[in-house]
């Protein structure tokens, strides 16, 4: 298991290299010239070689990739063109939003999907069950803008119970952080809980056909600690891979519903900075997300040989 | 299949397919979303990026009189707004019909090149060994950057505009198309009547036609089906983030959302219309994908 752990870990290396190289490279490609972007429309050709010249833009593609590297790796990822502030700082800041709606909506996605799936499965074929699937059919097609705006529309305009948009720290106590959280992370979690439900239903039912099901019945145990203790346990893993599969690709959802809710967060800040063609602060966030995206990953395989024993490497 | 397609293979298969009620009705929507594209200037719109300064902001339905430049000099015309004007006056119901333009073009030229280019080099890491570590490697540095944020990355790099929106939505898709040719090509080479063709010494090229490339159809079809359904949901989440498609040249569903946000609060109905057919087609697109996965390719269907 440790020597799996550190091959898994090392494995990670390369992946992440690659992403570096590749979006470094992507960024120094473009057509446009940071350096002109950066001075302004103002600047004199003198002005804007000496910001090349800070900058290090004269320096070969691969020195310039090779300081690059090692600052980045020592965690300093370079100053913002846009923001004019130390890209860690700026991602520091942003982060305690985009963890608060990610945290909020793997919580409501879990709380919700694994039940619905379970009935789902329990009573299949019943309209209970065509009712839920329906549901996860519309989840998957609806973009999550959509549903965010239409949430916005009967909660906060009509109805006035939530706020329309923004944040609230929650520093600044947890009911209004709470209350401008709900709407982002029902939006976020749609498609999520189309994709678990379905998932589960899928695996409980597989499970619910098995012998030791039916012995546990004959056993006397009351029906929900059929379906908790032995369905649910044994259809766990794969329920977990799509939990985990989710919190991955939420990344994705997250750029688009801060966007949506005008939330201060790191999806916020990418859709600014590519907006402003901000180079410094994309690699970061694109880094990041994908450090993120890969580390999540290697945790689900390794929750497997928690949930399963069978499961050994 | 192989049996109950070896009497009439085609008409076999024709039946099979419309006995699905999800292809069937997947399919009729789809169908009737090309002819709006097609149609559509002869659904009654009028020129999608007129604007009308003295008709901003309508509510649905409204009827107005538009000034239009013509060479007798400056005529006054009176236009319905079926859906509605935007902050520019431009009328919504003509934005929403050429919209569907963009969404399926972008749909089926991003699934027709993700599939080109991911069958070139998924053969090329099936079947030539030394290169599969570095084509996968790759692939798998690809995926590891999510996919909204590795087509926000590729269109940062190019002008805005409909080419640089395809290639970003392109390069993210590439690497799950890759992987599923390979593991056919791997799972294929361990056939006894490939291995028996290659003792026979039936060359490469040969060998990838006759027997690798009819496996691959079915899977890539339905692939190719889902890629449709999330290059055009990619399409609309860029363009509604003003980093797509920019609303004053093409109409997108993305982009008349991405105009209507602004005045969400007083005006919901700009930011629904484009939603609302924007979710029926992904909806139509995804059953459409369903049925075929059901039907062309049931080992995967069991897979799911």
């Amino acid at each position: 298991m440790g020597l799996y752990l550190l091959k898994r870990l090392l494995a990670t290396i390369p992946v992440m290299l690659f992403v570096a190289v590749f979006i470094f490279l992507l960024l120094r490609l473009t057509p446009g010239d940071p350096a002109a972007m950066l001075a302004g429309d103002y600047a004199t050709d003198a002005q804007i070689e000496e910001i090349r010249q800070k900058l290090g833009l004269t320096e070969p593609l691969l020195k310039q990739f090779i300081i690059w590297f090692f600052n980045t790796i020592q965690g300093d990822l370079g100053e913002s063109f846009y923001f004019k502030k130390q890209v860690t700082d700026l991602i520091a800041a942003r982060l305690e939003p985009t963890l608060s709606l990610s945290i909020v909506t793997i919580l409501l996605t879990v709380s919700i999907a694994v039940p619905m799936g379970v009935i789902a499965a329990y009573r299949q074929g019943s309209w209970t069950d065509r009712l839920l699937m329906g549901f996860s059919a519309l989840g998957f097609s609806v973009p999550v803008f959509v549903i965010g705006f239409a949430l916005v529309y009967v909660f906060a305009i009509k109805l006035d119970w939530l706020p329309v948009q923004g944040y609230k720290r929650i520093s600044g106590g947890l009911l209004p952080w709470i209350t401008y959280l709900i709407l982002p992370s029902l939006a976020l979690s749609v498609i999520f809980i189309a994709f678990i439900a379905r998932m589960t239903r899928t695996s409980v039912l597989e499970v619910l056909g098995e012998d030791y099901i039916r012995t546990a019945r004959a056993k006397g145990q009351t029906e929900s600690k059929v379906l908790v203790r032995h369905a649910l346990r044994n259809a766990a893993v794969p329920i977990v891979t799509v939990i985990g599969f989710a919190f991955a690709i939420l990344i994705g959802g997250v750029v688009v519903t801060e966007s949506v809710f005008n939330i201060p967060g790191l999806g916020l800040l990418t859709v600014e900075a590519v907006l402003n063609r901000d180079f410094p602060a994309i690699q970061a966030v694109v880094l990041l997300f994908s450090l993120v995206y890969v580390l999540i990953n290697l945790v689900i395989d390794l929750t497997y040989t928690l949930l399963d024993p069978r499961i050994r490497y | 299949m192989s049996d109950a397609a070896s009497l009439s293979p085609g008409r076999q298969m024709v039946r099979l397919l419309l006995s699905h009620p999800s292809v069937l009705v997947g399919g009729a929507l789809v169908l009737a979303i090309c002819l709006i594209a097609l149609m559509a200037p002869f659904l009654d719109t009028r020129d999608p990026n007129a604007l009308s300064t003295s008709n901003r902001l309508k509510e649905p339905g409204y009827e107005g009189i538009m000034k239009v430049y013509t060479d007798e000099g400056r005529i006054k015309v009176p236009v319905v707004f079926r859906l509605g004007s935007d902050s520019l006056g431009r009328d919504i119901y003509s934005r929403v019909i050429y919209g569907s333009r963009v969404s399926l073009v972008v749909g089926i030229t991003v699934a027709s090149l993700a599939i080109a280019i991911g069958m070139i080099i998924g053969l090329v890491a099936g079947y030539v060994r030394w290169l599969d570590g570095i084509i996968m490697r790759i692939m798998d540095g690809l995926m590891a950057i999510p996919a909204i944020l590795l087509a926000i990355a590729v269109v940062s790099v190019f002008n805005a505009g409909l080419t640089s929106v395809i290639i970003a939505i392109v390069v993210p898709e590439v690497p799950r198309v890759v992987r599923l040719v390979r593991s056919i090509v791997l799972s294929i080479r361990e056939e006894p009547y490939v291995e028996a063709a290659i003792t026979a010494g039936t060359r490469l090229p040969l060998l990838l036609v006759r027997h690798v490339l009819p496996n691959t159809v079915a899977p890539l079809i339905v692939q190719g089906t889902f890629i449709v359904a999330s290059a055009i949901i990619l399409e609309a989440i860029l363009s509604f983030l003003g980093l797509g498609i920019p609303a004053d040249e093409i109409p997108t569903w993305g982009n008349i959302m991405g105009t209507a946000r602004e005045n969400f609060q007083l005006h919901p109905h700009q930011i629904f219309y484009p939603g609302i057919i924007l979710a029926v087609t992904v909806l139509a697109v995804n059953m459409l994908g369903d049925g075929l996965r059901d039907t062309l390719d049931p080992r995967f269907a069991k897979r799911m």
